[in-house]
């Protein structure tokens, strides 16, 4: 495919509110994780709360979006300059020439979670106040957006449990390379609410300390929160130099089961694989690989498999999960923004919680941050459903000279 | 006012059909009705599934049966094998009764929700039913768009299948959306389910029956001109797409527009085969 630069991005977690927050928790090896303070839920368990989004007011013109997922986007949009960035690129193409392609995976569902304990005790009926188009729907955090930065191209959400705003990226190039719109704004949304909370607990996936991704003792998920978001564009004129561009995407489906992996990985690896030959990259061209890492035994089991069958046991790997926890409808943004740090600082984040890699995996899992010259990185996420996607990013010094010029 | 400018045409050509909606059960009795012939209200029929194994065929709820029948019946219509097409899945949301049985459950003191709800719950629950009854490994995407979900799912599907070496030329669109219990039904009301079914091709073939090309626009959406048709076009997100459908059975060359939000529509221009 042709090459899709990502002119801008930003991402807000419990490791910190816009990029060099999460820089710093990344290089320090600080984990935002901790014990569950969540509402008035009652689990042991560990989770990555964003204390700042309580504070976030929503302008009166759209209170009708009030809800924790909108609340935590619009801190997202406010890091980084990155509104003004979505502004200037609605200034230079036109408002319906941007598109907004947004990944979630529960919306603001914890509004409809606290309405059901306020029903009325004669005819069942939530709360007047209850606004289920601006709130508890999927595409309530695509309206809001496309709101707050006054867009009117093709917007959409795509809700495919974990791999939702990794597949964001692959729906915003498609177009741009059909020159349906000259620019996307990506990302995903996903906030803290009982239904994942209580939901992972009934699987018996929820770990009760900080997630050991890939460790020989991991027992299970930490749930997060996170908005991260990218401006994809095609940029006629070439990016600039430093600058990072979405050079593969893979899809695949496990076919197999609702909420267990295939246990080798095969979904995995055609995801993988469909990113590198889109990529035109072989292999061992990836530098380094932020896997999905999720920290269940066999989540991490059937990734490793698909990731040694693939790359072998040479290329650097680690899961970013123990600083920010799972952050669900939006870990495949978090993570494409987190790759594209890496690119950008030539430091491959380690894995916060792991302590001793499980052996049995086989692949090289960075414990540690390491540096090291980056060119292209490549992102797992993968979900319920058997729904799988790869991305990889890249140096737009990595790309051949033709390519640089041959953007969409 | 069209506004697209795509570099490349988002062109494709229509393989098989599948309609569930009230009053249209199944696309040969449904083109009869929207090609003139008589309307008879009724609710929904959603055919038994005959896919999946006996365990997961217990655990599906009335949006996934639906959605399965949909793709199926599409997929049958054209001569398509499921198992190798890709899919656009399209929703406005998710399964609303399973939704309701875990927001009470999560109301009630003990809040021990069960885990086959919860894996049903998440939004890409039938595409991943369909993975597990057809085999089909290919990329699957998940839309939705509110009342606009019908007309982005095709703007997905067709800006898939002008991506070249994205779909093998040739995928099923499966769009379906069934009403929500009380409260919820209070909130977001339906009038009952309905489920459209496309497989699209990027070139001419033995089963095409029409060819569609798209344009972005702010034209307003077309509606029925039968107070009967468009109260189906109006009464759930997925019939948004009916005019469509109407145009296909009316055969001949006509021009569509659906809803994708309130400020863009999608123009679909139909030229029967």
């Amino acid at each position: 495919m042709k090459p899709v630069p990502l002119t801008h991005f930003t991402a807000t977690s419990c490791i910190g509110n816009g990029l060099a927050a999460t820089r710093a928790a990344l290089l320090a090896g600080a984990s935002g994780l901790r014990p569950c303070d969540f509402d008035d839920a009652e689990l042991s368990t560990w989770i990555g709360r964003v204390a700042a989004v309580d504070a976030v007011e929503l302008p009166p013109a759209l209170s009708r979006f009030d809800c924790r997922n909108n609340r935590l986007a619009l801190l997202g949009l406010q890091q980084d300059g990155f509104a003004a960035a979505v502004r200037a690129a609605a200034d230079r193409y036109g408002p319906s020439r941007v598109a907004v392609i947004l990944g979630t995976s529960t919306s603001g569902i914890l509004t409809t979670e606290l309405a059901y304990r306020r029903r009325d005790p004669a005819s069942g009926a939530l709360p007047t106040a209850f606004d289920y188009r601006g709130t508890h729907n999927v595409n309530s955090v695509v309206e809001f957006v496309r709101a707050v930065c006054d867009l009117s191209g093709p917007a959409l959400a795509v809700s495919s449990a974990c791999s939702s705003s990794a597949k964001v990226f692959a729906t915003a190039a498609r177009m741009i390379a059909a020159g349906l719109v000259d620019a996307a704004v990506v990302g995903g949304v996903d906030s803290l609410c009982l239904t994942t909370l209580y939901g992972f607990n009934s699987l018996e996936l929820l770990s009760t300390e900080p997630c050991r991704p890939f460790d020989v003792a991991r027992r299970g998920i930490s749930i997060g929160e996170a908005a991260a978001f990218g401006l994809l564009q095609r940029l006629p004129e070439g990016p600039a130099d430093g600058s990072v561009v979405l050079t593969g995407y893979g899809e695949s489906s496990d076919a197999h089961h609702m909420s267990a992996p295939h246990p080798e990985g095969l979904g995995a690896r055609l995801a993988m694989s469909a990113a590198l030959a889109r990529a035109g990259l072989a292999a061992a061209q990836i530098d380094y690989i932020n896997l999905h890492g999720t920290a269940t035994p066999s989540n991490d089991a059937a990734e490793g498999a698909a990731v040694r069958e693939l790359f072998g046991d040479r290329t650097p790997a680690s899961s970013t999960k123990g600083y920010t926890g799972h952050t669900l409808g939006a870990a495949g943004a978090l993570e494409a923004v987190i790759s594209a740090i890496a690119l950008q600082q030539d430091l491959m984040p380690g894995s916060a919680g792991t302590g001793a890699v499980d052996p049995s995996i086989g692949i090289d899992v960075l414990i540690e941050g390491r540096g090291r010259p980056l060119h292209h990185v490549l992102t797992n996420s993968f979900g319920f459903g058997g729904t799988n996607a790869s991305l990889i990013l890249s140096k737009v010094e990595a790309l051949p000279l033709g390519a640089r010029r041959a953007m969409p | 006012m069209s506004e697209a400018r795509t570099d490349v045409p988002l062109t494709a050509w229509i393989d098989g059909v599948a309609l569930f909606a009230p009053g249209l059960a199944g696309w040969p009795a449904g083109r009869h009705v929207l090609s003139g012939g008589s309307f008879v209200a009724a609710p929904t029929e959603i055919p038994k599934l005959a896919v999946l194994p006996p365990a997961e065929r217990r655990r599906v709820g009335t949006v996934v049966r639906l959605a399965l029948a949909t793709g199926l019946a599409a997929c049958e219509s054209a001569s398509a094998d499921p198992a190798e097409l890709p899919s656009v899945f399209a929703s406005s949301g998710g399964d609303g009764s399973n939704c309701h049985a875990i927001c009470e459950t999560l109301a009630s003191r003990d809040r021990l929700i069960s885990p086959i709800r919860f894996h049903n719950s998440v939004n890409n629950a039938a595409s991943g039913y369909w993975g597990i009854a057809t085999g089909a490994m290919a990329p699957s995407a998940i839309v939705s768009a509110f009342d606009g979900s019908f007309a982005a799912g095709l703007l997905e599907a067709l800006v898939q299948l002008a991506t070249p070496a994205e779909t093998a030329g040739r995928l099923v669109l499966v769009a379906y959306d069934v009403p929500y219990p009380q409260p919820l039904q209070a909130t977001r009301p339906m009038d009952d389910a309905c489920g459209i079914g496309l497989v699209l091709h990027d070139r001419e073939a033995a089963h095409s029956v029409a060819r569609i090309t798209l344009d972005t626009t702010t034209e307003a959406p077309t509606t029925m001109d039968d107070p009967r048709l468009e109260a189906v076009r109006t009464g759930n997100p997925i019939a948004r797409g009916l005019p469509l459908l109407a145009a296909l059975a009316a055969g001949g060359s006509r021009r569509v527009v659906l809803p994708i939000h309130e400020q863009l529509g999608l123009a679909v221009t139909v030229a029967a085969r």
